[in-house]
């Protein structure tokens, strides 16, 4: 029963992983960037959260659509402010220092405003889980949420790419952003759209995150960040199945690994699977080599 | 009346000028060739009046309203479309997702579906392969695509750069023959071409570009004509 119980975390970690990394992969897939500041969005919402829930005692699913809202802001803001004026600069490595410089930006406002102290997140998630077979395998009420969530938000995100105007919109930025504008596409507007969708997913994943390892600190969103960057690689950079697979696959070989083999190598094994497929792969699990045809 | 005149326009990449101050116009209901080598500009300034670029000095008129500080998106919307060079669809999205990313700036849905029939009747082999990606067509299925999807948002004017590249020569006359089409349906035609004598056939009026400047200009019929056009671009 135990390994169920890790499989089944596995999952719901991995489900976080997918949430955050799918903000990565659209991002990169359609503005041609790493947003390296991404994952100190999660720890924006989170703390916005947990102003909300345990300062001023609102219900958790006001702070929630409170997170959400601002985190959109924010990723708006971000991309207009800092990223956008360096689109078009010489070098692809100005916008991702321009990123890094982000990511310390938050991190340190977040410490000048709320110190280093490790706050304790109260868990949105009030349902107190599933007991099976006789009690031998318990699943908490926040594994299986964030479960569910990270699968409705896949296929609503799907839905949405598929079958909206704006959905395909983004498809067709993705790959060409000149063929694009001549379809009559913003491609400014829709960066902005997808820049306000990663970050709302942020808030999310900040949400399930620290409801499942409530100790809420500055530097909370950074290492699930860059894990979440290997998901998306892992997965195939672009590639918003790949995001899903990729998160799923880095959580579940996170929680085994910390079980069965060494909680303190549980890293090291899950960033040696990068290098790995990496190598087999350069791709990722589900990315492309893209082909012209003449 | 012109539908769309340019005036004196000035393009650089970088400190490289690539187009000189170069003016010409297209009335409405005409084909008018744009020719020239490799390197001479002519996709520069289809680019230049789509809004992709944007010059350093001069003038765009269309439908007489200046668009040359207009971004690209709503020049479409004012009824431009370009088939650009290359044909550039959207590889992974299938045939129909491409059409209708044509119509994007479209609001009334039952004549979007009415204009893809149409384009279907046009172009029967992409109503055959309307749920396969874009990018395992052909070449001249591609060019098709291309045409099909500018077509859907019913322009006024057509930008077509290079629709017969690297297709062979039947399907060239297959291209030629449906932009005469289209022309005869009341759409005014740009179009750039390095295949003169199939641009000329078809042309009323042409210009011929040569290192970012135009150094002639007159009625097809007579370029097709002429002595020297005849020695540079008609290989005789």
């Amino acid at each position: 029963m135990s390994f169920l119980t890790s499989l089944v975390n596995g999952l719901s970690l991995g489900s976080i992983y997918a949430i955050i990394a799918l903000g990565y992969t659209m991002v990169y897939g359609i503005a041609k960037m790493l947003n390296f500041a991404h994952g100190d969005f999660i720890m924006v919402g989170s703390y916005i959260i947990f102003i909300c829930v345990s300062t001023a005692g609102l219900p958790p699913a006001v702070g929630i659509l409170l997170a959400i809202i601002l985190c959109t802001l924010l990723g708006i803001g971000t991309e207009k402010v800092a990223y956008k004026p360096l689109r078009h600069a010489k070098s692809n490595l100005a916008v991702l220092i321009t990123a890094i410089g982000v990511s310390y930006l938050l991190e340190n406002l977040a410490l000048l405003i709320f110190g280093a102290d490790t706050k304790s997140f109260t868990n949105v998630v009030t349902w107190p889980g599933l007991t099976l077979f006789g009690g031998q395998l318990r699943i908490q009420g926040v594994t299986i949420v964030t479960i569910l969530v990270s699968l409705a938000i896949l296929i609503v995100l799907q839905l949405f790419i598929n079958h909206t105007k704006n959905g395909q919109a983004m498809l067709a930025v993705a790959q060409d952003q000149g063929a694009a504008t001549l379809m009559g596409i913003d491609v400014n507007k829709t960066i902005s759209l997808t820049f306000a969708i990663g970050s709302g997913l942020a808030a999310i994943a900040g949400a399930l995150l620290c409801s499942a390892y409530p100790s809420l600190t500055p530097y909370t969103g950074a290492m699930p960040g860059i894990k979440a960057f290997v998901a998306a690689v892992l997965g195939g950079i672009g590639s918003i199945p790949g995001a899903m697979i990729g998160g799923l696959v880095l959580g579940i070989v996170e929680i085994l690994s910390k079980t069965y083999i060494s909680s303190q190598l549980s890293d090291a094994i899950v960033f040696g699977i990068l290098v790995v497929v990496l190598l087999v792969k350069p791709t990722g699990l589900l990315g492309k080599v893209t082909q012209e045809k003449v | 009346m012109a539908l769309l005149e340019v005036k004196n326009l000035s393009v650089y990449y970088g400190v490289i000028q690539a187009l000189k101050g170069i003016s010409f116009h297209v009335d409405k209901g005409e084909i008018v060739a744009l020719i020239g080598a490799n390197g001479a500009g002519k996709t520069t300034t289809l680019h230049t009046i789509s809004g992709l670029l944007h010059p350093k000095t001069g003038e765009i008129l269309y439908h007489d309203r200046d668009i040359t500080k207009m971004p690209g998106s709503q020049i479409v919307k004012m009824g431009m479309a370009q088939v650009p060079e290359g044909r550039r669809v959207f590889a992974d999205m299938t045939v129909e997702q491409n059409l209708r990313l044509g119509a994007y700036t479209r609001k009334d849905s039952s004549k979007t579906a009415e204009t893809l029939e149409n384009i279907y009747k046009r172009f029967p082999r992409l109503k055959e392969r309307v749920r396969q990606p874009a990018g395992t067509l052909s070449g001249g299925e591609q060019q098709m695509l291309a045409m099909g999807r500018a077509l859907m948002s019913e322009p006024d004017i057509i930008l077509m750069d290079e629709p017969s590249m690297g297709l062979s020569p039947i399907l060239v006359n297959e291209v030629m023959d449906i932009i005469k089409a289209v022309h005869e349906e009341g759409t005014t035609v740009l179009l750039v071409e390095q295949n003169a004598r199939k641009a000329l056939s078809i042309a009323d009026r042409a210009y011929v570009m040569e290192t970012g400047t135009i150094t002639m200009e007159g009625r097809a019929k007579d370029l097709l004509n002429d002595e020297s056009i005849r020695k540079a671009y008609l290989g005789e």
